[in-house]
């Protein structure tokens, strides 16, 4: 029984690293394809904004920036809470691979948000809600990252990066909100749920291309990091042994 | 199409450190990253593989 078990646990990242390693290039592609039209859309079709100039073209990589930030944190966490409730080895490895590509995508929407806001408020950077808690989500990334490589034993680094994925991800319903809690300088959303974008459709278009973009990029690098962290963490399973006998 | 010309393109209204600042840096990030994910994949197949000729290799947890 206990033999049965451990082989079945075995065969979840086994069977992970061969459906990523086959997956990865099609995401690749997409992300390449999409962020080729979204720069077509959002560079040449796009008109000049009659507020902003040419300015607002930072909307392209910022917006979609920003989103994945959040959104990746929340994968994060979610793959943080399977693993602490079911123990699943895969769960964690997932929520670190994760962690990286989003602290880049943080600090790029800090980036470009900064050079989105020197030439339209005046300033790089003001101590305002929405930039004050963007911030802390970039730090709460290298905190996750910082302290699962400081902890040898693989489990315990584990266990240690979800509790932090999880009590960070009170920040980021705050990041999302705080434009309409607080008195911020950052604008409100520009595409909501409830009403109609408030931009003209060619610049969301572009935008929501982009975000695909982006989307396509985040599963493809993920995927490509949780295989690395397979193989260095199964690098003594039977089937790891295997695989690569055959490929010699 | 909002261009006259390649220079009118790269000016960018005078805005063109600003955008292109955001364009060039997200480039050189993702680029970067994808650069440090190749070097990763090739450490940790020598690691693995390694470990294959010179580790021991566990066929059940339970031996350990």
């Amino acid at each position: 029984m206990i033999n049965r078990f451990n082989k079945y646990r075995y065969a979840s990242p086994a069977t992970f690293y061969r459906l990523a390693g086959r997956l990865i290039p099609w995401f690749y592609g997409a992300a390449a394809l999409f962020c080729v039209a979204g720069l077509y859309i959002g560079l040449f079709l796009a008109p000049t904004d009659f507020q902003q100039s040419e300015a607002y073209r930072i909307i392209f990589i910022h917006v979609p920036a920003a989103w994945m930030s959040m959104f990746i944190y929340v994968v994060m966490a979610c793959w943080a809470a399977l693993g602490l409730a079911f123990n699943t080895r895969m769960s964690f490895m997932m929520a670190s691979a994760l962690a990286p590509t989003g602290a880049m995508l943080t600090f790029v929407s800090l980036w470009t948000g900064a050079l989105w806001g020197k030439p339209t408020w005046g300033a790089w950077w003001v101590w305002d809600a929405r930039l004050t808690s963007e911030l802390i989500l970039f730090f709460l990334y290298l905190g996750f990252m910082a302290l699962q490589s400081a902890i040898d034993d693989p489990r315990r680094a584990d266990r240690a990066g979800a509790l932090i994925a999880l009590v960070g991800v009170v920040n980021v319903p705050i990041i999302y909100f705080s434009v309409r809690w607080w008195n911020t300088l950052h604008q409100g959303a520009s595409v909501s749920m409830t009403k109609a974008p408030s931009m003209a459709s060619i610049m969301l278009v572009g935008m929501l291309v982009m975000a695909l973009a982006a989307w396509m990029y985040t599963i493809a690098a993920a995927l490509s990091r949780a295989r690395c962290i397979i193989l260095e963490r199964e690098r003594n399973a039977q089937w790891v042994a295997q695989m690569l006998e055959a490929e010699a | 199409m909002n261009w006259h010309s390649w220079q009118e393109f790269l000016y960018m209204g005078g805005y063109a450190l600003y955008v292109w600042g955001s364009f060039a840096v997200t480039a050189i990030l993702v680029a970067g990253e994808i650069l440090l994910l190749r070097l990763h994949r090739k450490k940790a197949l020598e690691l693995a593989l390694n470990t294959v000729k010179y580790g021991k290799v566990k066929n059940d947890e339970n031996e350990a």
